[in-house]
């Protein structure tokens, strides 16, 4: 047995050669994170950037949703909630942190992080970026304390009960922080001061919220960890650990026979996820300059869940992708561009990647075709009785969900990822899968 | 002591409506295995058809003196039926085509359910996004005092109307033939439909028995706190049918009498901890008891534990 094991320490790489792979991720994220900051950022709208970040966030917490929802299959109702214990703790660290250290509340941040009117004159990274980015990790780890101690009653549940314990962890934290005093204002820093930083943290604005924090989250942050949680997620699940995650969710007694510590790494997909999901919440914090608990009740877990679920459960490109687009809908539904556009290249695309993979299947054609034609005349008759489509924004999710289930369960990409659709000698669809 | 039985009176009306919610969704579990999260949409559903029938018999409104009480149970009755007729549809659009399906999925399908319903709701040509006050179907002065605790008529209504409905319940499950069916078949589907039993026609009527139930609770909440119906959209109908879920969770899912007995635990703790801890985590009592007893009973108070076999 200890030869088995020592074989397989051999087999793993030597320390000094997983310095690279550990650091060009985040090399990654920064070029890639830079460029949409400095060179994307100034040729777009202050609106559109403001989608784009949302957006960035979401597919956050949609990915990280995706780790325990769709590899591992415990199904979590109270993302939400993470996000809410991260948010807040990282806003509590950057708000009284700043007070503090710089003595106010304000932006003390540099050219990465500046949001407000006109140039900025400063250095590119500056102290309060620091503490800022310091917070999110922070709040990243706390709640992933919160997925530790969510995740060790999954010892015992499964399915449906788990998913109302998630939803109950969910309302706990938020009736929790609605509970707490109210925040020490920002033209009042100097009586925190006197304060021991104990007796801060629990000051965080109860029903009002916590408001006024500095505003730190730009394009540049926010794409940074995307791109990193993607990195992450994508490697997940092509780890052994991401292989013990889809053999949980497609049979938890088979894998426990094979080996597996299920309650182990059910607990480790909860912790990863949380983590995730805390720094999207203090990301979300520092951009909006507020939190408040009531927002990130239930209704904004079923938001992500819709995401995960409609983009393919454990298929990341599937969850970035429908994040995006339910992030942009809305905003596209107030003023629906022509659909038939789209659908021809959509078609165009389908067609070229079957005829380079050598096979015809014109089912899938027909059904884009069908359903191009069907939206385009439900928009054109929109548009002539002047109906507003955004405000039946929420009911057309709804049924999408639905409609969904009933004839692709396994949402727009299933488990694999929009590349492996369309491969060349692409995997064969799983049993049960089309 | 006075406070003790006013807030014990509290509980268990409320208890009582719990009951009632939980009841629905221990039957649905029992049979189909799954969490029906539309289920607190038809709860609010009810409150919601109880004001429109109310409206359309031209009650309630301002200045009119209180209706006899057989009106309200019209009204009781035509909200009863009509949610049952939306149960009906819902398991036949909904659930029926995902009986072999994984059960996540037909949570996800709950879940779409449920927000399909809070969201037409809310449209002009339903309900309106607006909230609306329920009429006034009983006096509302106390009825009699007992102790110092004022009993008012639509506590008595309540109870008696849910201990008749849960009655009505234990008659149909165990004394009649089709409530034999829904046993056999929550017990056992594969062998109740060798037995010869219809048993999508038995998961029909389970529903819809189930749904019934929640519009009467529904019902029965409006009349208790008159002020004012939320939104449909509102996430308070949600918290309702959980806690009731919760009940039937402690009461051990899938069994009638379980769901009757959480219903008025959590009722009574629920009370309790608002008025004698604080009224400000009233959600929270709720939910740890539900996270106690999954930790260290999951099968309920009266539940029997499954083991999951291969």
């Amino acid at each position: 047995m200890s030869r088995l094991v020592d074989q397989a320490r051999s087999l793993s790489p030597a320390g000094w050669t997983v310095l690279p792979r550990l650091l060009w991720p985040l090399v990654v994220g920064v070029v890639i994170a830079g460029l949409i900051q400095f060179v994307i950022g100034p040729n777009i709208s202050g609106f559109t950037s403001k989608v784009m970040l949302v957006a960035g966030i979401n597919i956050i917490m949609a990915v990280s949703l995706t780790v325990v929802n769709g590899f591992t299959g415990q199904f979590s109702m109270g993302h939400a909630g993470f996000m809410a214990v991260g948010g807040y703790v990282a806003a509590t660290i950057t708000y009284y942190g700043s007070i503090k250290l710089f003595g106010t509340a304000d932006f003390a941040g540099g050219t990465v992080s500046w949001t407000g009117a006109g140039a900025f004159e400063g250095p590119i990274v500056g102290k309060g970026d620091l503490l800022f980015i310091g917070s999110c990790i922070v709040g990243g780890l706390a709640a992933a304390g919160a997925g530790y101690i969510v995740g060790l009653p999954s010892l015992r549940l499964r399915g449906d009960y788990l998913a109302i314990v998630t939803l109950g962890f969910g309302e706990i934290v938020r009736v929790l922080l609605q509970g707490t005093p109210d925040q020490i204002q920002p033209w009042k820093a100097k009586e925190a001061l006197d304060v021991p930083w104990y007796e801060l943290l629990l000051k965080l604005g109860g029903p009002k919220g916590f408001n006024l924090l500095p505003t730190y989250t730009t394009l540049f942050w926010v794409y940074l960890f995307v791109v990193l949680t993607l990195i992450v997620s994508y490697r997940l699940k092509n780890s052994s650990t991401g292989r013990a995650f889809l053999s949980i969710r497609e049979d938890e007694i088979a894998a426990q026979a094979m080996g597996v510590d299920v309650t182990r790494y059910k607990v480790r997909a909860f912790v990863l996820a949380s983590f995730f999901a805390g720094m999207a919440g203090g990301l979300y914090a520092m951009d909006i300059g507020a939190i408040n608990a009531g927002d990130l009740g239930f209704q904004r877990s079923f938001d992500f869940i819709i995401m995960v679920v409609l983009g393919g459960l454990g298929s990341i490109s599937g969850a970035t992708l429908a994040a995006v687009i339910l992030t942009i809908l809305p905003e596209l539904l107030r003023d629906l561009p022509p659909i038939w556009p789209a659908g021809l290249v959509l078609l165009a695309g389908m067609a070229a990647a079957q005829k380079l993979r050598g096979q015809w299947r014109l089912r899938p054609l027909i059904v884009v075709a069908v359903l191009t034609a069907v939206l385009e005349i439900a928009r054109r008759v929109c548009v002539a009785k002047g109906i507003n489509i955004a405000d039946y924004r929420l009911i057309l999710y709804a049924s999408l969900l639905i409609v969904m289930m009933l004839s692709r369960p396994q949402g727009l990409f299933g488990v694999r990822e929009a590349w492996e659709l369309f491969g060349r000698g692409g995997k064969k669809p799983a049993k049960g899968a089309a | 002591m006075t406070q003790f039985l006013q807030t014990l009176l509290d509980g268990v009306t409320v208890g009582c409506l719990y009951a009632l919610i939980a009841l629905g969704y221990t039957m649905v579990y029992g049979i189909l295995k799954f969490i029906n999260f539309a289920h607190s949409d038809v709860l609010a559903l009810g409150v919601w058809m109880s004001i429109t029938i109310a409206g359309w018999m031209g009650m309630g409104a301002a200045g009119q003196p209180t209706p006899p009480w057989y009106m309200g149970l019209l009204v009781l009755v035509g909200t009863m039926g009509f949610c049952g007729v939306v149960g009906f549809v819902i398991e036949r659009v909904a659930y029926k085509p995902l009986r072999k399906a994984p059960r996540l999925n037909v949570l996800i399908t709950a879940i779409g359910v449920s927000l399909l319903l809070q969201n037409v709701g809310q449209q002009k040509f339903a309900f309106g996004p607006y909230p609306k006050s329920f009429p006034s179907l009983m006096e509302s002065s106390s009825l009699f005092t007992v102790a110092g605790v004022q009993v008012r008529a639509s506590d008595v209504a309540v109870v008696g109307t849910a201990i008749a409905l849960m009655a009505a319940l234990q008659f149909l499950i165990f004394r009649t033939k089709l409530g034999a069916a829904m046993r056999a078949v929550s017990f056992n589907t594969r062998n109740a439909s060798l037995m010869g039993i219809n048993v999508d026609r038995v998961i029909s009527f389970t529903f819809v028995v189930g749904t019934m139930l929640a519009a009467a609770a529904g019902f029965l909440y409006g009349l208790k706190y008159e002020g004012q119906a939320k939104q449909t959209a509102d996430s308070m109908w949600v918290m309702l049918g959980l806690k009731a879920f919760v009940a039937a969770v402690v009461g051990g899912i899938g069994n009638v009498r379980g769901a009757v007995l959480g219903g008025l635990l959590i009722g009574l703790i629920e009370f309790f901890g608002v008025a004698y801890l604080s009224s400000q985590y009233r959600d929270a009592y709720v939910f740890a008891i539900l996270i106690m007893v999954l930790l260290f009973k999951p099968e309920g108070v009266l539940g029997r534990a499954t083991v999951e076999k291969v």
